[in-house]
C-alpha cells in the first residue's frame, strides 16, 4: 500500500490545511510498518490463527452435538456458531492492538515518533488498521475452516460481504478500546490480562456462542442488551436470512443500525481518549 | 551576538516524588557541541526529553531555534533530530526500510526518503545490511542505524542521549568518529553522557548535573582545571588499619579525600603535585607499618568529579531516587562495566 502524495518538503509548514492529508498519509506509512511485521515474521500470522480455528473446532464438535433448541431458521449449529465466532475472534484479535503498542512504547520507538513532526494520531490510525487487515484475513481464513465444518452462508455474497465486514468493523472499534488500554498499562503481560478479564465474560454472555433462551433471567437481560450479542444477531442475519430473523423478533435494518450505532458510539469515546492518552508526556 | 541554538531558564520537572530538574539554565550556541555531564538519574535525560518535546516543563521556559518546546512543539520537531538510550529502530524493518520510514514521516516525497536513507546508510556503513532486518544487526550497528534515523530529516540541532551507554569499546570508539564527522557540517548537537573523557572528547562546552542541578559548567580544560588534575588511589592491604592510613594521608590534601573501609581504597583529588603527594604518603604509611596492596596516580573519573564539586560522592545510600529510572547504579555501572539493562526513561 503506497502511498501516492506529491508533497514538497515543507508542505507542512505552509498551513493547516493539509493537515487532515497528512494524518491519513502519515497513519498508512505506520499501517505499511505493522504489517511488515507479518510479513517478516509469518509465525505471528500463524499462531493468531490458531486459536480462533481451535475454537471454531471445539465448539462445533464438543457442544455442536448437546446444543438444543435451536432457534428457527438455523438448521446446524455450526450455521448458529460461525457469524458468532467472526465477532468473537474480532473481539479477541483487537487485543493485540494493545499488545502491540505497549510493545513499541517499551522498545522506545514511540519516543523516536514523538519526536518527528508526524500526525499524533498516526502511530494508533496506524496500529488499528494494520490490526484491521489482519481481523479480516483471520476471519475470511475461519470462512474456509467453516465452510470444511459444514458451514454455508444461506443469503447471497453481498450479504456475506456485509457479514465478514461488520465483524471486522467490531474488531476495528475493539482495537481503539485496547490502544487505550495497552497505552495507560504500558506492561505488555498486564496488559494482555487486563484485557481478558473483561473481554471473556463481554462474549460469553452473549448469543455468539448459544443461544441466550437457556441462560438464567438475569443474564438473559445482560445478553439482551449486550452489544456482542446485537453484532452477533445482525451476522446472523446476513448469513442465515429471514426465518432467523423472524423467529427473534428482529428486522435486518433495526439490528444494523444497533449494531451501527454501538459501533460509532465506541469509536467515538475511544478514538479521542486513546488519543488523548498517547499525547500525555 | 548570535542567538544562542538552545537556551533554557529555569526548567522544572518533577516526578511523583522525585524532583529530576530544579531549575536548570543552559545556553548552547549553533554549531557547537554542547555535553550533559551526569551519572544516572542526574536530570540528563528529561532535560532531553523536554527539549525534543516528549515531556513537557512543570516551569521556566526552553527554546530551541527560536521554537518554543511547549507553545512551538510542533515547528520544533521539524529542525530537531533525537537519537536516546534504546536504540529506536523497528528490529523486523531492514535498515533501509526503517530509514525511509522516518524519511516519510518527515513528509519526503518517497524517491528523497530513499535517497537520504541510501546516503544514511552509506555514511554510517552500513550498506551492506541494508536489506536485512535490523534484529539481525549487532549492537553497535543498531546505535548506528538509530543514529542514522535521527539525521534522515537533516535536522539543525541533534540530541543524542548516551549515544554510547552500553556499547563496547571498540564499538564506543567507532561512535565517537561518527559524532565528530556529523558535527563537521554545522549541526549543533546536544550530547548526555556518564563518561567524562567522552565530553572531554566530543563536546566544546560541557556542563555537570547533579540531582536536577548544574552544579559546573565550563570548557572540558576548565573543567578539568576545577576537579583539580589527578587522582591519588591507595589501597591498604590490612582492612583493620583503613582508618589509621586514612589519617595519615587525608591531610595532605584540601578538601578531603575518600575512604571505603570495604575495600580499604583511600582516593584522594591531588590536583597538579600527584608525584610530591604521592611520595609523601608512601613515606608516611612506610612510618607507621601500614603496607599497600596498590598505589596509582590516575587521571580524573566522573567518581571525582563530583567528589570534588559536591564534598559526597555520585551516588550510595543517600543518594536521591533516580529520575532516569535506574535506581541500582552500581559504582562500576558509571565506568561501562555494566551494561544498563533497563535503558526506558522516565517513570
Amino acid at each position: 500500500m503506497s502511498v501516492q502524495v506529491a508533497p514538497t518538503e515543507n508542505a507542512v509548514r505552509e498551513g493547516p490545511v493539509p493537515r487532515a492529508r497528512w494524518a491519513i498519509h502519515d497513519g498508512l506509512v505506520l499501517t505499511r510498518r505493522n504489517l511488515l511485521r507479518y510479513v517478516r515474521i509469518p509465525t505471528l500470522l500463524v499462531f493468531s490463527t490458531i486459536q480462533p480455528v481451535m475454537f471454531v473446532l471445539l465448539f462445533r464438535y464438543v457442544f455442536g452435538g448437546n446444543i438444543a433448541n435451536l432457534p428457527p431458521g438455523v438448521s446446524a449449529y455450526v450455521n448458529y456458531l460461525m457469524p458468532g465466532i467472526f465477532v468473537q475472534t474480532a473481539i479477541f484479535g483487537a487485543t493485540q492492538t494493545g499488545i502491540g503498542l505497549a510493545e513499541d512504547l517499551n522498545a522506545g520507538i514511540i519516543d523516536r515518533f514523538k519526536s518527528l513532526p508526524m500526525a499524533r494520531s498516526a502511530v494508533l490510525s496506524g496500529r488499528t488498521t494494520a490490526d484491521l487487515f489482519r481481523n479480516l484475513f483471520v476471519v475470511l481464513l475461519m470462512t474456509g475452516v467453516g465452510y470444511l465444518v459444514g458451514f454455508q452462508f444461506q443469503e447471497g455474497p453481498i450479504e456475506a460481504a456485509l457479514a465478514i465486514g461488520l465483524a471486522v468493523l467490531v474488531g476495528f472499534a475493539f482495537s481503539w478500546i485496547s490502544a487505550t488500554i495497552g497505552l495507560a498499562i504500558k506492561n505488555v503481560e498486564s496488559v494482555q490480562a487486563a484485557s481478558f478479564v473483561w473481554i471473556f465474560p463481554l462474549t460469553f454472555a452473549s448469543s455468539v456462542f448459544v443461544p441466550p433462551a437457556g441462560f438464567p433471567p438475569w443474564l438473559q437481560a445482560f445478553s439482551r442488551n449486550n452489544p456482542v450479542s446485537i453484532w452477533a444477531d445482525t451476522l446472523r442475519g446476513f448469513t442465515l436470512g429471514n426465518e432467523y430473523l423472524e423467529g427473534v423478533g428482529q428486522s435486518i435494518g433495526g439490528l444494523a443500525l444497533r449494531s451501527g450505532l454501538w459501533i460509532v458510539l465506541i469509536l467515538a469515546i475511544f478514538v479521542p481518549l486513546s488519543i488523548r492518552t498517547y499525547r500525555r508526556p | 551576538m548570535t542567538r544562542p541554538m538552545i537556551r533554557t531558564e529555569g526548567l522544572r520537572k518533577s516526578f511523583a516524588e522525585v524532583q529530576a530538574l530544579k531549575g536548570v539554565d543552559l545556553t548552547v550556541d549553533p554549531a557547537t557541541v554542547f555535553g550533559l555531564l551526569g551519572p544516572n538519574g542526574a536530570g540528563k535525560t528529561t532535560a532531553v526529553r523536554i527539549l525534543t518535546t516528549l515531556l513537557s516543563p512543570d516551569g521556566g521556559r526552553a527554546e530551541v531555534d527560536g521554537f518554543d518546546v511547549v507553545r512551538d512543539a510542533e515547528g520544533l520537531r521539524h529542525v530537531i533530530g533525537l537519537a536516546g538510550q534504546s536504540a529506536a529502530v523497528d528490529a523486523n524493518l531492514t535498515g533501509l526500510e526503517n530509514l525511509e520510514m522516518v524519511g516519510r514521516l518527515y513528509h519526503l516525497p518517497a524517491t528523497e526518503a530513499r535517497r537520504r536513507a541510501r546516503d544514511v546508510l552509506e555514511r554510517f556503513d552500513l550498506t551492506d545490511a541494508a536489506n536485512r532486518p535490523a534484529r539481525t544487526y549487532s549492537g553497535g550497528m543498531r546505535r548506528r542505524l538509530d543514529l542514522g534515523a535521527s539525521l534522515v530529516g537533516r535536522p539543525k540541532v541533534l540530541f543524542l542521549d548516551e549515544p554510547t551507554t552500553g556499547l563496547d569499546p571498540r564499538s564506543r570508539l567507532g561512535m565517537w568518529d561518527v559524532i565528530r564527522e556529523l558535527v563537521r557540517d554545522g549541526t549543533t548537537l546536544m550530547l548526555t553522557t556518564q563518561y567524562l573523557e567522552e565530553a572531554d572528547v566530543l563536546a566544546d562546552r560541557i556542563a555537570v548535573i547533579d540531582l536536577g542541578t548544574v552544579i559546573a559548567e565550563g570548557t572540558a580544560d576548565e573543567l578539568k582545571a576545577q576537579i583539580g588534575g589527578e587522582v591519588l588511589e591507595l589501597r591498604v592491604s590490612d582492612r583493620a588499619r583503613v582508618p589509621e592510613a586514612a589519617g595519615a594521608v587525608l591531610g595532605l590534601v584540601q578538601g578531603g579525600g575518600k575512604v571505603d573501609n570495604n575495600t580499604g581504597q583511600i582516593t584522594l583529588p591531588v590536583g597538579g603535585d600527584g608525584p610530591a603527594i604521592l611520595t609523601e604518603a608512601v613515606r608516611r604509611l612506610d612510618t607507621s607499618g601500614i603496607t599497600l596492596s596498590d598505589i596509582a596516580l590516575r587521571r580524573p573519573t566522573l567518581d571525582d568529579v563530583f567528589l570534588t564539586l559536591t564534598g559526597r560522592e555520585a551516588e550510595g545510600p543517600q543518594a536521591e531516587p533516580s529520575a532516569d529510572g535506574d535506581r541500582r547504579r552500581g559504582r562500576r555501572g558509571r565506568r561501562g562495566r555494566r551494561r544498563r539493562r533497563d535503558a526506558g526513561g522516565e517513570p
